[in-house]
């Protein structure tokens, strides 16, 4: 099933990556490509198979809860592209109230 | 008397030790040859040289206050420029890194600079580890030491090109799904994929977490026996990292293959193959069987469709670990209206063409409606791929493929198709879905190219030992016939 200019369009509002026109017309053709080999696969007979998730599977890990001096708040922000008062900055996310 | 630069790790620590050589002699010997070819290759992004030389100090400084440094101390290294670095540019050969520098250490750096190894630089690799050329970093191409026009394959090929070049002795890379063994293979230098926990991926920049694994880069397989020693064993700092004491690989070289039982897989050793590879790893099959290993062909069938399981599998991983990227606590910001302008811009601007064509298949193979359809067929179809090896194990102690089907590429061939670039890695998926080891070891130039040549042993999981033994007996009855090490690059 070939991947439509309305799939690129919804992946990448759900992968939150701004696309030029040119880019969504290649992943278009390159996705649809890209799956179509990959039928081999999605035509697999896997009755009764269960997936893996993990190759070596590991239960229960845990370790000491030793205090450590964490990440200190200057490190933290130390990268950050925009930081004021010790935390990061963002655009506004919420609507102002009416 | 040759230059300190061409001697192996387990040769340097061999003099280290015996206080014939010092570390600064050592390093400063490294770091003359790195710059002395690096215009050629341009295998680093960033080289620390003062922190290299500072480091040798400290180790000489240790050993004449009668200190043990530990028994590599003193033998530089050069770390895939994805392994965080606390105070030093760690950038995932990506735009959206490119003033990144992390607060903290991964726990493979912090245990090189534990066994005292001077840190030389990050070397350049595809864009967050996501291809098989090295063609896809951000900010230049890394040259194959064996023929300038080629590429030194990918996603480590920084690391495979400084050791092959004898701009590092040793490098640490990762393998995602034949990110160490392709590259080390099409550079000529040994690289070992080890069991899927040995090594700690903390502060490892996530590609896909189910399969990210790091490993050795080096001139033969007992320096990557003895790097694998300093690097693996259990972390607190990642819990995917294995509860167990692993044994020394160092000490599990001798023995031979005598009596062992290697397969050769038929899926990935018939068709399809370069002529040159064919030949060189039909005698590399040969010299095993003449060292006593008893061969036979092993069929797994579902190796013919490994790529497509990894090609659903990874990128779905990656989609999710790559969110991270979001312009707020790290890394590039393009500011946009709201956040959501913020966040999409930020990601176009700073991710290349290979990273956002895998983050779109991801998000796409894990979407509501496609889910069971792709990524979780593709589980169900990992299984299979687990089964046909413990089926394959019930009879051969080790399985042997090439590592790469050809032998390196020129420049901008296989760029203008991406499933022809992934098809690259077709003999590496299998052991990496699987989670097992696998190590690959130069077996001569093909004739038609004179381009290195590499055999893929793999193993079953955390059985390192038997693989080190085969690749070590291999190695050394090889090496009498073939004693080209480095490529002309270096004798110029």
């Amino acid at each position: 099933m070939p991947i439509t200019r309305k799939d690129v369009d919804h992946v990448a509002r759900l992968a939150r990556l701004a696309l030029s026109e040119e880019e969504k017309a290649a992943l278009e053709e390159q996705l649809s490509k890209i799956l179509a080999h990959a039928e081999r696969v999605t035509s697999l007979d896997t009755e009764g198979v269960p997936p893996t998730s993990h190759a070596i599977q590991l239960a229960n890990v845990a370790r000491s809860d030793d205090v450590v001096d964490p990440l200190s708040r200057d490190d933290a922000l130390a990268n950050a592209p925009a930081a004021e008062e010790h935390q990061f900055r963002v655009p506004r996310i919420l609507e102002e109230e009416e | 008397m040759s230059e300190l630069w061409q001697h192996t790790a387990g040769q340097l620590s061999a003099l280290l030790g015996t206080g014939e050589v010092s570390a600064v002699d050592v390093t400063e010997s490294v770091l003359e040859r790195l710059r002395s070819v690096e215009d050629d290759v341009k295998a680093f992004i960033t080289i620390t040289e003062d922190e290299a030389k500072a480091k040798a100090r400290k180790v000489d400084e240790m050993r004449s206050a009668g200190e043990d440094p530990g028994p590599i101390a003193g033998v530089p290294v050069a770390l895939k420029d994805i392994f965080v670095t606390k105070g030093i540019r760690s950038t995932a050969a990506s735009k959206i890194l490119e003033n990144y520098v992390p607060g903290y250490s991964s726990t493979a750096a912090a245990r090189c600079d534990a066994a005292g190894l001077p840190l030389l630089g990050k070397t350049n690799l595809d864009e967050f580890a996501m291809g098989s050329s090295t063609e896809n970093s951000a900010y230049f191409e890394t040259r194959n030491p064996w023929n300038l026009s080629k590429v030194p394959g990918g996603s480590s090929g920084g690391s495979a090109a400084a050791v092959a070049s004898g701009q590092a002795v040793w490098a640490l890379g990762t393998d995602t799904g034949g990110s160490i063994r392709q590259p080390a293979a099409l550079c000529g230098v040994v690289g070992v994929k080890p069991t899927y926990g040995l090594v700690s991926r903390y502060g490892m920049i996530a590609f896909a977490s189910s399969l990210d694994q790091a490993g050795p880069f080096t001139r033969d397989v007992r320096d990557a026996a003895l790097l694998l020693d300093a690097i693996a064993g259990q972390d607190p700092k990642d819990a995917t990292s294995l509860p167990i004491d692993h044994p020394s690989y160092a000490a599990s070289l001798e023995g031979g293959v005598d009596g062992m039982r290697i397969g050769v897989v038929k899926e990935l050793a018939g068709e399809g193959l370069q002529e040159g590879v064919k030949i060189r790893f039909d005698e590399a099959v040969s010299v095993l069987e003449k060292l006593g290993a008893e061969i036979g062909e092993v069929s797994l069938p579902s190796f013919e469709y490994g790529i497509d399981v990894y090609y659903l599998i990874a990128p779905a991983e990656a989609s999710s670990n790559l969110a991270r990227y979001d312009g707020v606590r790290y890394g590039l910001r393009v500011d946009g209206e709201d956040i959501v302008q913020m966040n999409s811009k930020t990601r176009a601007a700073g991710f290349g063409p290979e990273v956002k064509r895998r983050i779109m298949l991801g998000t796409y193979s894990l979407s509501a409606g496609y889910y069971d359809q792709y990524y979780g067929k593709a589980q169900k179809a990992r299984t299979l791929i687990i089964r046909d090896f413990e089926r394959a194990y019930g009879e051969f102690d080790l399985l042997v493929s090439p590592t790469s089907p050809t032998t390196a590429f020129g420049f901008g061939e296989r760029t203008d198709d991406p499933l022809t670039m992934y098809l690259s890695d077709i003999c590496n998926v299998p052991t990496s879905l699987a989670g097992a080891a696998a190590i690959s070891v130069p077996c001569g130039l093909a004739p038609e190219d004179q381009m290195p040549v590499g055999i893929q042993i793999m193993a079953k999981a955390l059985d390192e030992p038997t693989m080190f033994r085969a690749a070590y007996a291999f190695e050394q009855s090889f090496r009498g016939r073939d004693s080209q090490i480095f490529p002309e690059l270096v004798s110029r």
